[in-house]
Order: C-alpha cells, then structure tokens, then sequence
C-alpha cells in the first residue's frame, strides 16, 4: 500500500532536501493506488489495479531548472536523484520568466479523504460492475460501464521550509444503457470522494430509464430552443469558460476577458445577474485539495502543471452577480502586474437555488431537456463559441411535461451568451468534479440534426 | 509501478488540442541518458530479451494459459516547449518495463511490471493467468483468436536518417527560437511552438514462436502564431500545417523537393517540411485573418487540401470503421458506429461516390501507423475499406477476425505503452489520389462557388459518426473559378454518408501527402495512438457552410 503518513512523507522529503546543493531545491512525493473495471455488452472487458510511488526533485541554479523523478526511496536513490535534478539544471536554458520558490505556507486542512474509498477491493468492484449489468440483462438492455478509484497522497517541500501533505480519494462511474434495438440510449455519471455516496444500481437505474424513453425520437426542426441542461450536459461547458479566464491572456488581448482597445474585462458584468461562481476548498460536497503540487518549484508551472507550485487553494469568487470578479494569474504575471497570485480554479461551485431538476421541466411551456452534452469543441477562442452534440436522453417538454424524445442535436453555442440567457437556476448538484445546478436557458442555438443514437 | 502524467499547457496553442493535456510516460532523465541509450542494443540486447520472454512464455504455460505474448518496451520521449524568445519545458522521460498477456479458460488476462528480472517476470506472468481465470468466470464466450504463424526471430527499424534523439538539444531550441522569431518578425504578437520526439524501442514474443524486435522512430513539429488587434479588440491564430510523421529529424530538412505548390503563395509539404518558412507564412496569414470577410452561409463546393482532409477521413471512415466500436465495446465512451455490420454485409452500402476508394494500411513509408509486426505479433499489409464507394471491411484483430467470417487479422493491434494492454487502433486510413492529372490549380478553375479549405481547425462529430463540423486553418472563396480573398468563420457541418458521397473530383498522386494525429485517444483508461491519413487534394460539391462569428 504506498499510502505514506504525514510523518513519512516529511522524513523523505527532508532527507532528499539534506542532500540538496543547488540555490533552490524543491521535492514532491505522490503516490496512491488506482483501480477500474470496465464492461461492455453487459460483459465485464477489463479490470486492474496499481499502485504508484514516485517522487520527483526540482534542482534551481540561478534561473535554471531541472526536474528528475524516481520510484525508489532509499537514502542512495534520494541522493542520486538529487545530483541528476542539479545536472539537468546545469544544462538547461535560463527561464527569464523563474520565479523564486515559495516559502512556508498555510494551507487549510480539507475533507478529501474516504476510508471506505481507500477500502475498495477487487470484489467490491466487481459487484459495483454486477449491480449495474443485473438489472440490464433483465430488461433486456445493454450496459456499457466504466468505473475508476483512486486512493492517493500528495506531498511536497523546499528548501526554504515550504511543507504540505493531503491526502484523497475518489470515485468516477460512468454508465451508457443502450436498448437491444440500438433505438434508445441513456447516460449517468456520479463522482463521489466517498464511495458510500456511491450507488452503482442507482446510477444504472436512471440510465436505464432514459435509454427505454428515449427510443422511437422524433425530429424537430434545428433553431433556438428553450432548453434544460442537467449538469452532465453544462458542466463542460462552463469548465471551458472558467479554465479561460487567465489574466495574461486577457492581458495580451486574446481571451473572451480581453478589452477591446486594451485592458481586461475584469469588473465588468459579463452574465446574468443570478451567475454566482465561486471556489472553495472547504466544500463539504466538493472538498479539494489545499495546494496544488509541484513542491514550490517552476516559475508558476511546475513540472507538469500550470499553477502547481505550491500556491494555497483558498476561497476564490470568480463571478459575483454577474460581475468578473477575479482572474487567475501565474506568479510571474501577478507580480509584473501587481496583481494577487491566485491560482487557477480547479473544483468550481455555480450557486444555484432550491429547485430540483423536475420543478424546472414543471414550470417549462415549451423546451428541450438535454441529459448530456459531447464531443465539444471549441470552435472560436474569442467569443468561447463551441459546437458539440445532445446524446443519451434528449426529450421535447410541453406545459411542464416530458411529451417525447427527439433526435439529437449539433449546437453551437457560447457559454457567455448562455449565462446571459439564463431563465432559472436549480438546486446544484456533483457533475464531472464541479458542482453545478441544472439550468434553464433560452435561446440555446441548435444547429443541425444529428442520425446518432 | 509506472508513472503516466499529463503537462497542462495554459493559453492558446497546442494545450487546446488536448482535453487531458501532452501525455507523458515514465520517468524524467536527462537528455545526454536519451542519446547515449537511444541506440538498440545499447541497454539490454535480444538474445538477453528473448531469455526474459521465454520465462514469462514458460511460466504461464505452466500456469495453464493456451497462449501467451510478452512485450518488453523500452519508450523514450522527448518534448519542448517555447514562447516567443522563451524556453517554457524540456521533457526527456523514459518508461521501460514489461507487459505479459494471456488466454486461459478461453479468457484474456493481463499484467504488468517495470521489474524486468526473470523472479518478478514470472511473477508477473503468474498473476497475468490468475487474472485470466477469475475473469473467466463471467465470460459467456471463449477467445477466438485468428492463427498466426510463428515469424521466427526478425527485427523492423523505422528506416530513419537522423535519429532525433542524438540532434543535440541546443539545435532544436535555435532551429524553435528561429521559427518564433521570424513568425513575430512577420507580424505575430505572440508564437508558441513545440517539438515531439518519440522512440519507441518494442520487443515482443509469443508462443506462436515469434521473437519480434523492433525500434520505432515518430516525430513532430508544430506551432500557433497569434495576431493581435487591440483596437478592434481581436485576436486570430494560425497553427502550423506541418504533420506527425514516422520519420527521424530529416522531417526538418526542408527540402524544397517536398514542397508542393499552391495557389496564393500555399505551400504543401509532404515528406519534409520548411518549419521556419511556414511560421513566416502563418504570421502573415494570420495577421490577414484579421480582416478577412466573414463567409456567407450557405451551400458551397469544398476544395479540401490534405492537410485538412486527414481529420475528416479520420472521424468520418477511421473511426466508424473501428470493429469494437461497431460491436459495442466503446459504447461508453468513444460511442459506437453507424457504419453496422448489415451494411456490411449488404455489399451494397454506398459510403461514398464512385471515386471514394479508401484503404487502411500500416505498411506507407514515413507514416505514423507504419511498422513492422503489430502488437500481437502480425505482419502489417495494406487492406481496402471502401471500394468504390461501397464498404467492404472494418478494421480488426486477431480476436475479432472470426466475427468477419476472416481466417487472419488485418494487424492493427496497439499497446501505447508496455502497462497498457493493447487493443484494436487505427491503422493509416487513407483516401487514393485520382488516376486522372490534375493539380490544385486546375481543380479550383472548375469550381463556381467554392471555399479552399486548408489545415486542421475545430472538428466534432457525433458517437456514431453521422454528423460533423470540421472548421480549418485557412479558408479561401473560390468565384468562377478563382480565388477571390481569404474568409473567416466558416465551418462545415455535413452526415457522413451524404459528404462522401458528394465527392466530385480527385487530384492525383503528385498532391498526396499525409496528415497525422499524434495522440489520438480511446479506451477507459484511456490510451493515446498516433495515426496518419493521406489523401491528394479533393472537391465536394454542394457542401453546408455555416458562419460561426458571435458578439458576446
């Protein structure tokens, strides 16, 4: 099990940092276990499990860095990886953009970790892959199941006395429930930290019913729509909008933020005044972790990482009644633009209201419920237009009923001008590691019909 | 234990083209350890990998497995990253172990490990049967796997002239630092550009009684030049329109023998490529996207340079025809396909016009797909997937041979990495060039109404592979036969069947090139693959242009 302690995880860390010469050193050390199991034609394909160790050392000489990793944690393989990190240094290019390491830092202590998810088994999988295929093969579908845990440490330190360790756990299922026919086809995705939020069956079940419902789709013409997107349908949508929203892009005039005649559009009310997006670390729903990684090194990208340089994951308001609040920005950029280093958000919380997804399709003369959006491409960086597909449940709504399925849809559509069409907003629920609430939207641009079940 | 990550890229360029970022395998190492190491045999020879095969191939035997094959890999990367006048990443890894896959009670099992010592090798192999018997347990039909006979002891070298590996990293860096400069020289405000090097060093044996050692060469070059207005508060990109090949650093010669030449001062490359000429092109081109005339909706004939093309065969034919996709093993993520057996079976279907004569192969010089002996051991060829239009095959391995009523595999069969557990991946699938004589130029002078499409831009399409929108780098209006200006905010959206059907007029073999995807994703946990697709330049008639240009 190579889940190390707090403790263990220190020592080794500061044994790799006693053998350290170059100006700056930084150490990190993950390590965890991922298991999966995959089925398909209500057949199980594959299963497996690993374990991971691996810790990797940043060596600075000036404003040239090297990174080397290793996955042995002896005193001799600690010293060795050391010397090849200040070596790779030696001979790399100056970054003109370096920043210095960080020093010590406060980080929030956060919720990440699931002993009941650190517990799963081969068996346990197993039956999570039997409790969904179960109830397929009785009603005659067909279940195409994916489920992955990962169990995991992450910890890292400097040389100038930054130290930070947080343990997780988490749990994607992802379920597609096609009709014998081929006619019908449903989806779920829960992602849980704490596999006891978990249930493979309910998930299934819920595919299930949109797979039978949605067979024998009726076309409807393409144009606007009044449509209801469940989570699964935005949550990548606005992912895309919120992972844009960097300052020096803004800054250098090519980003959605970015001002025409100069400047950024920070400040500015961008969406409907209901848009509210934050992120908070001490989530109960959604806790994240309370750094990224990286150990303090790389000039505000860390070896694999924008962002991951050791920076606290604090309480960040993105988009406050409407308003562009906050952008992120790397180290370098924040501080040649006096500006606060906030790192890039990772888990992202849309406030919503108190209504569930059924109170929203009740109070819809007419609209479209779109149970997943695919394949999603951006297809302008300027006005965040994207094009992509409806899949897996796409039904017609009439005076606050579900009437029939329709065919699928092509969209092309901005998640700026989504958010400023925005009719209601329901209570938010987990969607692809964010939590965000199904949405009702006017105007959403449907551009082609699409054969695809 | 095998470390796989991903480098998220923040801003425009290559980060846009990954959802999950740049794979990387394995562990750092310093690229002074890539050169000296990089030549095989230089780390451990065959005849001491045929003895660690032969354990594993005995043990499992012993164990009860009816077939086992061993892939011991040694993958080196190397990857870099700059911006403008700036060195962002230099990424050197390498992965090495072994993967160990076998058949008992008539069901698969796998195992993996980077100890590669005969004690951890048998164990391995050990657990690879334990894991095929527990697993058989829910299996309602046993593995049929296609014969393949033994091909004995043989080796297969990408045939390269410059290995990558041993071009010293200080040239790479200049040759970038002179692509970016004269892209902002020529009216960029800002470059990113990248070089990708990819060694993978694969031996593999079976109880078939093939001992297969081979060294695979891949290699690409790219880049995104961005133009800026700040007055109007605009801003366009140009990526570069080189391709991932299977080829060594001789890709960057340059040699003016490669290029092909297109209207509007265009240029094609095809098994060399001019990286800084073609960043003096895109700084232009981009600053003139600027004001380019935003398209007209509407109906339009299509002129589809190779470079462009290449994605849609890939979405459109490569995909579709994907056997486990057909039958339903990807329904969860990549999806399924349109293209079902009936059809199939049918020997009627018409996937395209007369014209559409598309093969898949891993077998065409310099190409991403091309090797000796897939991972299960099988010889590569070049077989047909439409023939004149009509489909007559899918794309299959050895355990889905028999459900086409065929006695071999068609040798496609993939492993991105010796931990991973190969399965079927695209071969090269591309479309033949006409028989008739005909450059570009002559193409465009028969068109009316028409865009010249040009580049790899944003492209989506359905899991079953009907509906698609494919945008590009570069779009010219084509009027009476000429080109009349650039034009901006053009997408295509089109069904598969109806698009390959309107395929009018073909230029032949002296404009064939190919395109390539040097990561291309499927399966859950997901495994990268690089592909090519060639094809000459091509007309469809009557295709929907639709305009994307929003306010926000």
């Amino acid at each position: 099990m190579a889940i190390l302690t707090q403790a263990e995880a220190k020592r080794i860390i500061d044994k790799a940092l006693s053998y350290a010469k170059a100006d700056e050193t930084s150490v990190s050390l993950t390590g965890g276990r991922t298991g999966n199991i995959r089925y398909a034609r209500n057949s199980v394909s594959t299963s497996g499990e690993a374990d991971n160790l691996a810790l990797a050392v940043t060596a600075v000489f000036g404003k040239r860095s090297g990174t080397a990793t290793i996955n042995e944690l002896d005193d001799a393989s600690l010293e060795k990886t050391v010397r090849r990190a200040e070596e790779i240094a030696k001979l790399a290019p100056e970054n003109p953009e370096y920043m210095p390491m960080l020093g010590p830092q406060t980080y929030l202590q956060t919720n990440t970790y699931a002993e009941s998810t650190a517990k799963i088994d081969p068996e346990f999988r197993a039956k999570a892959a039997f409790d969904s295929i179960g109830p397929c093969k009785t009603k005659n579908l067909t279940a195409a199941g994916y489920m992955e845990d990962t169990t995991g440490f992450t910890s890292i330190g400097n040389s100038k006395g930054l130290f930070g360790y947080n343990r997780s756990t988490g749990v994607d299922f992802s379920i597609t429930v096609r009709t014998a026919d081929g006619l019908g086809s449903g989806y779920a995705n829960p992602d849980v930290n704490d596999v006891t939020k978990l249930s493979t069956k309910a998930a299934t079940e819920v595919a299930m019913s949109k797979a039978v419902a949605s067979v024998n789709a009726r076309a409807l013409e393409p144009g606007k729509y009044t449509v209801i997107l469940e989570p699964t349908a935005s949550v990548e949508l606005l992912q895309n909008m919120m992972f844009s929203m960097d300052a020096r892009n803004a800054d250098e005039g090519r980003s959605f933020l970015s001002k025409k005649g100069g400047g950024t559009r920070l400040g500015e009310k961008l969406f409907d005044e209901r848009v509210n997006i934050i992120t908070d670390p001490m989530n109960a729903e959604l806790p994240l972790s309370p750094f990224g990684g990286g150990g303090g090194g790389g000039g505000g990208a860390g070896r694999f990482g924008g962002g991951s340089d050791g920076r606290p994951q604090e309480k960040v308001t993105w988009v406050e009644k409407g308003v562009v609040k906050n952008m992120p920005a790397t180290r370098f950029w924040a501080e040649k633009k006096g500006i606060k280093a906030i790192p890039p958000p990772t888990g992202i919380i849309m406030m919503g209201g108190t209504e569930s997804l059924a109170d929203l399709i009740k109070s819809t003369t007419k609209g479209i419920l779109v149970t997943r959006l695919w394949y999603i491409r951006a297809v302008d960086p300027q006005t965040l237009l994207y094009t992509g597909l409806t899949r897996d449940g796409t039904f017609y709504i009439e005076n606050g009923q579900i009437k029939y399925p329709v065919k699928n849809f092509r969209f092309n559509e901005s998640p700026v001008i989504m958010l400023n069409n925005l009719e209601a907003l329901g209570k938010p629920v987990r969607a692809g590691g964010h939590l965000i609430p199904p949405m009702k939207i006017r105007d959403f641009t449907f551009t082609s019909l699409s054969d695809a079940v | 234990m095998q470390r796989r990550d991903f480098i998220q890229l923040s801003g425009l360029g290559i980060g846009s083209l990954f959802t999950a970022g740049v794979p990387v395998f394995g562990n750092n190492v310093s690229a002074d350890y890539l050169f000296d190491a990089s030549g095989w045999g230089a780390g451990v020879d065959a005849a001491a990998k045929k003895k660690l095969a032969d354990v594993a191939l005995n043990t499992a035997k012993s164990q009860g497995a009816t077939y086992t094959d061993v892939r011991i890999g040694r993958y080196l990367q190397q990857y870099l990253f700059t911006r403008e006048t700036k060195v962002q990443n230099i990424v050197n890894a390498e992965s090495y172990g072994i993967g160990i896959r076998v058949i008992a009670n008539g069901t698969w099992g796998f195992a993996a490990t980077s100890d590669v010592t005969p004690d951890a090798i048998a164990r391995c192999a050990k657990t690879a049967v334990s894991i095929a018997k527990a697993n058989s347990r829910l299996q309602t039909e046993p593995v049929q796997l296609a014969p393949q006979k033994g091909v004995g002891e043989v080796t297969w070298k990408t045939p390269i002239q410059k290995n990558a590996f041993q071009i010293p990293v200080s040239e790479k860096i200049d040759l970038l630092m002179k692509v970016n400069g004269e892209a902002m020289r020529n009216g960029a405000a800002f470059v990113t550009s990248n070089l990708f090097f990819i060694n993978e060093q694969k031996y593999f044996a079976s109880t078939d009684g093939s001992y297969i050692d081979q060294d695979i060469h891949r290699i690409w070059p790219t880049f995104t030049v961005s133009a800026v207005d700040r007055a109007a508060g605009k801003f366009k990109t140009r990526d570069a329109i080189s391709s991932p090949m299977g080829m060594g650093y001789e890709y960057l010669d340059g040699l003016a023998s490669e290029k092909i030449k297109a209207p509007n001062g265009l240029v094609g490359y095809r098994y060399s490529y001019d990286m800084v000429e073609d960043a003096t092109l895109a700084a232009k081109q981009a600053k003139e996207k600027l004001t380019a005339k935003s398209v007209q909706p509407g109906k339009y004939d299509l002129v589809l340079d190779p470079n462009h093309l290449g994605l849609t065969i890939h979405e459109s034919v490569g995909h579709p025809t994907e056997l486990d996709r057909v039958l339903g093993y990807e329904a969860n993520y990549a999806g399924t396909s349109f293209a079902t057996l009936d059809k199939w079976k049918s020997k009627t279907f018409n996937y395209g016009s007369k014209l559409v004569n598309i093969v898949a192969d891993k077998t065409q010089p310099n190409t991403l797909g091309t090797v000796g002996y897939d991972d299960e051991g099988v010889p590569c060829k070049e077989w047909d997937l439409i023939k004149d239009g009509i489909l007559v095959n899918y794309q299959a391995i050895r355990d889905q041979a028999a459900i086409l009523g065929e006695k071999e595999s068609n040798g496609c069969c993939y492993a991105d990495n010796w931990s991973t557990v190969q399965f079927q991946r695209m071969p090269n699938v591309s479309l033949k060039p006409g028989a008739e004589k005909r450059s570009v130029f002559d193409m465009i002078k028969g068109v009316d109404k028409g865009i010249y499409i040009i580049g790899r831009g944003s492209y989506s399409i359905d899991q079953q592979r009907y509906n698609f929108q494919f945008g590009g780098q570069l779009f010219y209006e084509i009027k009476n036969g000429e080109i009349v200006g650039m034009l901006d905010d053009v997408a295509y959206q089109s069904n598969t069947q109806e698009f390959w059907n309107s395929c009018a007029q073909l230029c032949d073999k002296d404009d064939y090139r190919t395109f390539g995807s040097f990561f291309d994703g499927k399966g859950q946990p997901s495994q990268v693959s690089a592909v090519s697709h060639g094809s000459a330049t091509t007309r469809f008639n009557g295709v929907n242009v639709i305009n994307t240009g929003r306010k926000i």
